[in-house]
């Protein structure tokens, strides 16, 4: 066949490397809504759910039963789910129904029922219910810092940079596992260098993870993922008890945690049980939800090529993350994964929760360049610092970040490394040069950096966990060698742990340390004139983005 | 006439038959229509036997790395995600446990899918108590038997960035753990721009990979 020009040319666009399937309900690629999905359906008897979703007790599986017995409000099921969903979908979009009334509606209602209510509303209309329903009164954002090398001085460097910039939360990961001691110590270090009150973890194996924690080298955990089928659960060695069972040892050592899940996971392991994404997903959050987390990080996450491959699967995504905030979680929304080729379609995909704002827009915009993103790749990174703000100004929109100064970038930047150095030295870990912190300083990524010994600093992160340092010995070891300041405000960040307000739905801390959440700041909005809006000091802010012309200059 | 509920059913499916027939032939699908799959409940329909195969012993050479590979692995699938064949990439995991004077040894993992369990359960099976997972898209593990089980020593999540010489460096770190040098993890590459390209196919072949499991059999001496 002769070829058209056209076509061709349309062929080689980015948004044709992406991958692209047709619906296959019984192998899960089926986002909204699958022919196998259960009927909604609820039975109470003596004060205990006999029948869920057309299932009855007996043959419930873990996920049921613990859905049953943990997650939805028996004493007003029967009564919610006489409501029409069709009736609930209109409530959520009314600006005349309060978030407090749905969500005590939205209570008794099971996830068959959650996920028929979805398939009522358009993106719009989902992104209308997140604005209203979203925990807390201001949006947030969270980072990536990660580098290809595992570079602790990077790592303090970016989170620095990253915490100037406005992100309320960061979280690490390495390549090589074994790093994480030194990973976490230089993140917690760095994001309090660039503003005072950033929360930070470290996602690694769960059991190491918890340990970072207890130690006080985190101040917040993620990484505890839930499934929609039990199969999937029970490969990852789990179940919804032992989920709960870990969220209670962070809870009882003052930690704030939120639970991972996110649709495609279950394709992605190859048990679906035939179910939609929607349907699945919602079963993760009724999990997280009965074993008391107060909040999720959802929307697919790291399975965004799955449901970016299907028919309708971005509005999937975005209806789980309305999910997540009708059942009164935190929710912080994914595009923390890169998702396709196509600028502009990674961009559509953002501003599903860009525009109503969520609690964390981004549960990781790599900080760093997307070739330094150790969680494979997000779908915003440190070259698109400027769109983001510039679309912040364009909209006047508070997507949670700040145009900055080149100046006070290579300040905090040069600082955060420093600190770092000096907390090695005082501690006896692996050293590192005043070449290395002169380099990071003016890095845009590893590609700019001098390697490591990795040797050695794999054998001082082993040392950490062995001789036991806790975030006790680095604000000592930071007082020690002269950063007082850094030393105070690493001190304030363990002190959280004791106060335990941080802990309530949707918290992230301001620069003094106070406790933003849905409890103390809830978000009030009931239509125009009314929740938060741009104004003010903030911005002012947003509006001072870089290369604005001077018409003196003209 | 009788005419029977049997009989209707008959004519029924006869007619049936022969609509389905009409309207494969009457409207031949654009030459770029993909085939739906929507019915299908699996993506091979047969499931290979194992049931005969000699079952995967515990080493005790304490020289020896073993290979746990997956369950599809060069009989379903011949290739990786990224199109290397996986006979090329045994070959050289193999070779780069000989290198350093280590020994290797292949079993087929029947009972799990995951890579990291894998690769656990080689670790468990290998005479040194370190083992390597392989799935058959490519994905890696090193893995050593005292590890929990999502831990590992080294792993290589993008399969779609492997080569034939990360794997020949894979087997030579695996044996360095065995022989307790210090060893320098192979370094990590990083694409962020494989997942839109290949998450869906890495789906598709990991339920490929996921339904030749047989976890009755267990684990299999596989070659070597």
């Amino acid at each position: 066949m002769k070829r058209s020009k056209r076509i061709e040319t349309l062929d080689n666009r980015p948004v044709n490397l992406d991958g692209y399937i047709n619906e296959w309900p019984e192998m899960g690629f089926v986002a909204m809504k699958s022919p196998y999905d259960p009927t909604p359906s609820v039975k109470v008897q003596d004060g205990k759910i006999v029948e869920l979703d057309g299932k009855k007790r007996e043959d419930f599986d873990f996920i049921d039963q613990f859905i049953a017995d943990y997650a939805i409000n028996i004493e007003r099921t029967e009564k919610s789910m006489s409501v029409p969903s069709l009736e609930i979908a209109r409530m959520i979009v009314d600006i005349h129904v309060s978030r407090k009334e749905i969500l005590e509606l939205i209570s008794g209602i099971t996830p068959a029922k959650m996920a028929e209510v979805m398939n009522y509303l358009n993106v719009v209309e989902l992104m209308m219910g997140m604005q209203k329903i979203r925990a807390r009164r201001t949006p947030g954002n969270q980072a990536h810092i990660t580098n290809l090398k595992d570079d602790p001085v990077q790592i303090a460097a970016d989170a620095a940079e990253g915490a100037l910039r406005g992100f309320a939360e960061e979280e690490t990961t390495m390549g090589v596992a074994r790093y994480a001691p030194l990973s976490a110590m230089a993140l917690l270090i760095g994001s309090q260098v660039g503003r005072p009150g950033v929360l930070t973890q470290c996602s690694a194996e769960e059991a190491t993870e918890l340990e970072l924690g207890i130690r006080g080298l985190t101040t917040y955990a993620e990484t505890l993922s839930v499934y929609g089928t039990e199969k999937v659960f029970i490969d990852g060695d789990d179940t919804p008890y032992s989920k709960a069972f870990l969220n209670s040892a962070y809870a009882s050592r003052g930690l704030k945690v939120r639970f991972t899940s996110g649709s495609g996971s279950e394709v992605l392991m190859g048990s679906s049980e035939k179910k939609s994404m929607l349907y699945l997903e919602c079963r993760c959050l009724y999990v997280t939800k009965g074993a008391g987390s107060q909040g999720i990080q959802n929307g697919s996450v790291s399975c965004i090529g799955v449901a970016g491959a299907v028919p309708a699967g971005i509005r999937e995504v975005m209806s789980e993350n309305l999910v997540a905030a009708l059942l009164g979680l935190e929710c912080a929304s994914s595009n923390d994964q890169s998702f396709s080729n196509s600028d502009m379609r990674r961009t559509a995909r953002t501003m599903l929760q860009f525009f109503p704002g969520t609690d964390f827009i981004f549960s990781g915009y790599a900080a760093e360049p997307n070739y330094d993103n150790m969680f494979a790749g997000s779908n915003f990174d440190a070259e698109d610092f400027d769109d983001y703000n510039v679309m912040q100004r364009d909209m006047q929109v508070d997507g949670g970040l700040r145009p900055v100064t080149e100046e006070e970038v290579i300040r905090v930047r040069r600082k955060a490394g420093k600190a770092v150095q000096a907390v090695f030295r005082q501690l006896g870990l692996s050293p590192i040069s005043d070449e290395q912190v002169e380099a990071v300083t003016y890095a845009h990524g590893s590609k700019d950096t001098l390697d490591r010994d990795v040797t050695a600093d794999l054998m001082a992160a082993e040392d950490v966990l062995k001789r036991g340092i806790t975030g006790v010995d680095v604000v000592k070891a930071l007082a020690e060698s002269g950063y007082e300041d850094v030393a105070m405000d690493v001190l304030n960040m363990l002190k959280q742990r004791v106060i335990g307000d941080y802990m309530q739905t949707a918290a992230i801390l301001d620069r003094e340390f106070h406790v933003l959440s849905g409890v103390n700041t809830p978000n009030d909005y009931m239509g125009p004139g009314t929740g938060y809006r741009v104004e003010g000091e903030r911005w002012e802010e947003i509006k001072k983005i870089p290369h604005i012309i001077n018409p003196q200059d003209i | 006439m009788q005419v029977s509920e049997e009989l209707i059913k008959q004519i029924t499916n006869a007619v049936l038959a022969q609509i389905g027939q009409q309207t494969k032939t009457d409207a031949a699908l654009p030459s770029n229509e993909v085939p739906s799959m929507a019915g299908r409940d699996r993506i091979n329909e047969k499931k290979s036997d194992y049931s005969g195969y000699p079952k995967a012993k515990k080493g005790t050479d304490p020289k020896e790395v073993v290979i746990g590979v997956g369950a599809a692995f060069q009989r379903e699938i011949k290739n990786t995600i990224c199109g290397i064949p996986l006979d090329e990439v045994l070959r050289n995991v193999k070779a780069g446990i000989e290198e350093e004077g280590m020994v290797s040894r292949v079993v087929k993992i029947l009972d799990t899918s995951d890579v990291c369990f894998m690769a656990l359960e080689a670790a468990k099976l290998s005479g040194s108590g370190i083992g390597i997972g392989i799935q058959s898209k490519g994905t890696t593990v090193i893995h050593q038997k005292d590890l929990y089980p999502l831990s590992n020593l080294e792993l290589f999540p993008q399969a779609p960035l492997m080569t034939l010489d990360t794997y020949r460096k894979i087997g030579k770190n695996a044996a360095k753990y065995v022989k307790g040098e210090q060893v320098v993890p192979v370094p990590c590459t990083n694409d962020p721009m494989s997942r839109p390209k290949y998450q869906v196919k890495a789906a598709l072949m990991h339920i490929a990979e996921t339904e030749q499991l047989d976890p009755k059999v267990g684990s299999i001496e596989w070659e070597g």
